[in-house]
């Protein structure tokens, strides 16, 4: 088994807005013995400038990854937009030679350089991939057998299929095993691998609220008394903007929405308080009460 | 009205002929040249990657496959001042399912590239850019959150060397744009 200790990479969304998934994910990680060390002087992936600019992108990329390669130890991150955009880039600069000159002649100036030591992970894939679903079913001490949930994979932690390589996009799996492990039962529904819609939120609000809500209401039509997320942005879109999408639709959800390692860690005997679960806005006491 | 029927015909006329004046023959190249754009011209039009976009079924004018069409016959204003160009969530779905390999959201990418390159850059980007020279992450994070971490027991967020971050900026090339764009605001 590899040893699991990973530097953590937080990102920007989850310091900023999404406290809960931070808190929930360490208590999780201690409870499995994965050791996460904190990653020094970490700048934002760069996704979202890659619209702006490829190169910066790039380069912020790759500041990352070689304070990574400094440190001596794999990524491990909580936001699949940093987990996809610092894998592609650390695939694409270890294979690509001309690419990877150039952005050493940007680092250069900042006095790094890109070697091409270390890999990212998703909590996701550290857990599926090195942690095993035998190593966590062993730690569920309250099977959640009462719960029915749906999930919501994030995009980029399945997509592009080509570059990132792990689960199958269009038939996902892993987020689904993992919830099974709870005890939960995961539910299938119309339309499951769509995107949220988050990314285009700033620019038009009304094409990704109209698209979660029609997510919401397959979800809701399949009897699902959860949503459970992966991803910063799936969750600020499913709950922040639920109450939005209500008043925008003139319609009732009232759907919880909690990050993966939350409903890990009720199952492993965690409370409610101990993983932030108050700070979920669309109230998840309905949920707790199955327990 | 009639006057309000007659011009919306000539809009519609106007932009259904192509004339030879507003095509740039050398632009598929220059997004050819910009990583994920090179299979632009692989593109045949087949429309699956509207078909599976999931922003296009709730968008009355979203169409990726025109935006590549675009591309391709070289109408460069047109598809660089498009505010469609702004609306791809970057879920890569077209990606995985194009027939032809044409990463679909790349090439959008790309033209965004060269959209802000001309001075077409949305106001939102300029200010993550800005968060990102001043903190180092892509949002200015409030004092109130940063005191809350340690207050639920999580460490302090770690920092990031602004002097270097700036000089990326710099060695990218990439403070020049910000300088250039954001007047412009491309918005829908």
């Amino acid at each position: 088994m590899p040893e699991l200790k990973y530097l953590l990479f937080l990102g920007c969304a989850i310091p900023y807005r999404v406290l809960s998934y931070e808190i929930s994910a360490r208590k999780v990680a201690a409870k499995l013995g994965v050791e996460l060390v904190e990653m020094p002087d970490y700048n934002c992936c760069g996704l979202p400038l890659d619209p702006a600019s490829h190169d910066i992108m790039l380069t912020l990329a790759a500041r990352n990854l070689c304070i990574a390669e400094q440190q001596g130890l794999n990524i491990m991150t909580l936001c699949p937009g940093c987990a996809g955009t610092l894998r592609k880039v650390n695939k694409m600069l270890k294979e690509d030679r001309h690419e990877r000159e150039k952005v050493n002649g940007y680092l250069k100036d900042a006095g790094l350089e890109f070697k091409g030591t270390i890999e990212v992970k998703h909590l996701m894939q550290v857990l599926a991939e090195d942690v095993g679903l035998e190593r966590i079913k062993e730690t569920v001490q309250r099977p959640l057998t009462q719960l029915s949930v749906a999930e919501h994979n994030g995009c980029h932690v399945v997509r592009p299929q080509k570059l990132i390589g792990f689960d199958d996009p269009e038939n996902p799996k892993i987020l689904k095993s993992l919830i099974e492990v709870t005890g939960a039962k995961c539910l299938d529904y119309l339309d499951e691998t769509e995107c949220c819609g988050a990314p285009v939120i700033g620019v038009n609000d009304k094409i990704p609220l109209s698209l979660a809500r029609d997510k919401l209401s397959h979800m809701k039509a399949v009897k699902a008394q959860a949503v459970i997320t992966v991803c910063p942005f799936c969750h600020m879109m499913f709950d922040t903007n639920q109450s939005r999408i209500e008043r925008m639709f003139n319609e009732t959800y009232g759907m919880p929405v909690l990050h993966y390692p939350q409903l890990l860690g009720l199952a492993m005997g965690f409370s409610p308080e101990e993983l932030a679960l108050k700070d979920l806005r669309v109230d998840a006491s309905k949920v707790v009460s199955q327990i | 009205m009639n006057d309000k029927k007659e011009a919306q015909s000539k809009e519609l006329e106007s932009k259904a002929t192509l004339k030879i004046s507003d095509i740039d023959m050398r632009f598929k190249n220059e997004v050819k040249k910009i990583p994920g754009g090179e299979r632009l011209m692989m593109c045949f039009q087949c429309g699956t990657c509207t078909a599976d976009c999931p922003i296009a079924r709730f968008s009355d004018t979203y169409r990726p496959r025109q935006i590549l069409r675009m591309a391709q016959l070289g109408l460069k204003d047109r598809v660089l001042s498009s505010d469609q160009l702004w609306l791809c969530a970057a879920c890569y779905t077209c990606v995985d399912h194009c027939p032809q390999d044409v990463e679909i959201s790349s090439v959008i990418r790309a033209l965004r590239n060269i959209a802000v390159r001309e001075g077409y850059m949305p106001a939102v980007f300029k200010e993550l850019a800005g968060a990102i020279l001043e903190t180092g992450l892509a949002y200015k994070i409030p004092e109130l959150r940063l005191k809350r971490r340690l207050e639920v027991g999580l460490p302090p967020l770690p920092k990031a060397s602004l002097e270097s971050v700036s000089k990326l900026f710099n060695r990218t090339g990439f403070s020049k744009f910000m300088e250039k764009g954001g007047n412009n605001n491309a918005r829908t």
